[in-house]
């Protein structure tokens, strides 16, 4: 399955591209891609455990499962600095 | 990307993302109601300096689409847990220079509470989750993308000594 990625911010300054498309295994989560796109961009690393997760536009979690023709963003630190993963809004999606 | 707010009759919509100059009047035309005895507007200025280091200009930089969606989620947020009436929110992307306007919240309530409190949890909410970033280019010509706390603090930030 294709999927597209999107890069902002210090990931666009590490991947050089603001978006991408990989073939992934069926299977495969937003965990799963990650781990791939650290492979291919070490530097990548330092954000593992501090972003919030987008799929389609819609947050997700490491688990989320991918489907053809997504869209993932990994979203780096906002604007305030410290990354709150605090979620209670999707519930009222 | 206007053309994912078509949620009121006029022109502006409540929320959005935009490389414009923003303006509070029309925000507050659009979130004024007969029953609303309150409107707040708040709005998230460009500072010359973060911490004392002299800025010279941000860039903001956002996925938009979602980001707009995210913008119409927090505020749907705060009118169920805090009662207020209509909310709008616009936010800045692009070179913005020292005093102008980032980001723009209005908040109508029927009374003056709520609609501080919401435009204050609005800020600190949108601050953590809405997928929209800035990037301090510093007087001294360095930049770096603010929200990087943990690469900044063990001086591995590449950013440093980019050009911008």
């Amino acid at each position: 399955m294709q999927i597209t990625i999107r890069y902002f911010a210090g990931h666009r300054d590490i991947t050089a591209r603001s978006e991408e498309q990989l073939e992934l295994a069926p299977g495969a989560t937003v965990g799963s891609l990650w781990g791939l796109l650290v492979e291919r961009y070490p530097r990548l690393a330092g954000y593992s455990g501090r972003m919030l997760y987008a799929v389609n536009q819609e947050f997700g979690t490491l688990a989320t499962a991918l489907h053809d023709g997504d869209e993932v963003a990994f979203v780096p630190p906002v604007s305030g600095g410290t990354p709150i993963l605090d979620l209670r809004f999707t519930i009222l999606d | 990307m206007e053309d994912a707010n078509i949620q009121n009759p006029k022109s502006v919509p409540l929320f959005a993302i935009t490389n414009q100059p923003l303006d509070p009047t029309p925000l507050v035309a659009l979130v004024q109601a007969p029953d609303m005895g309150a409107v707040v507007t708040f709005a998230g200025i460009v500072r010359n300096n973060f911490g004392g280091r002299a800025t010279a200009f941000l860039e903001y930089e956002a996925y938009e689409s979602m980001a707009v969606l995210v913008l119409e989620q927090l505020a749907t947020e705060a009118r169920a847990t805090l009662g207020t009436g209509a909310i709008a929110i616009h936010h800045r992307v692009g070179r913005l220079e020292i005093g102008e306007i980032a980001v723009m919240i209005v908040v109508a309530a029927a009374h003056r509470h709520e609609a501080f409190e919401a435009a204050e949890r609005l800020m600190d909410r949108i601050k953590e989750v809405a997928p929209i970033w800035k990037k301090e280019i510093w007087a001294d010509g360095a930049s770096e993308w603010v929200g990087n706390e943990i690469a900044r603090k063990a001086g591995t930030s590449e950013s440093n000594k980019e050009t911008g």
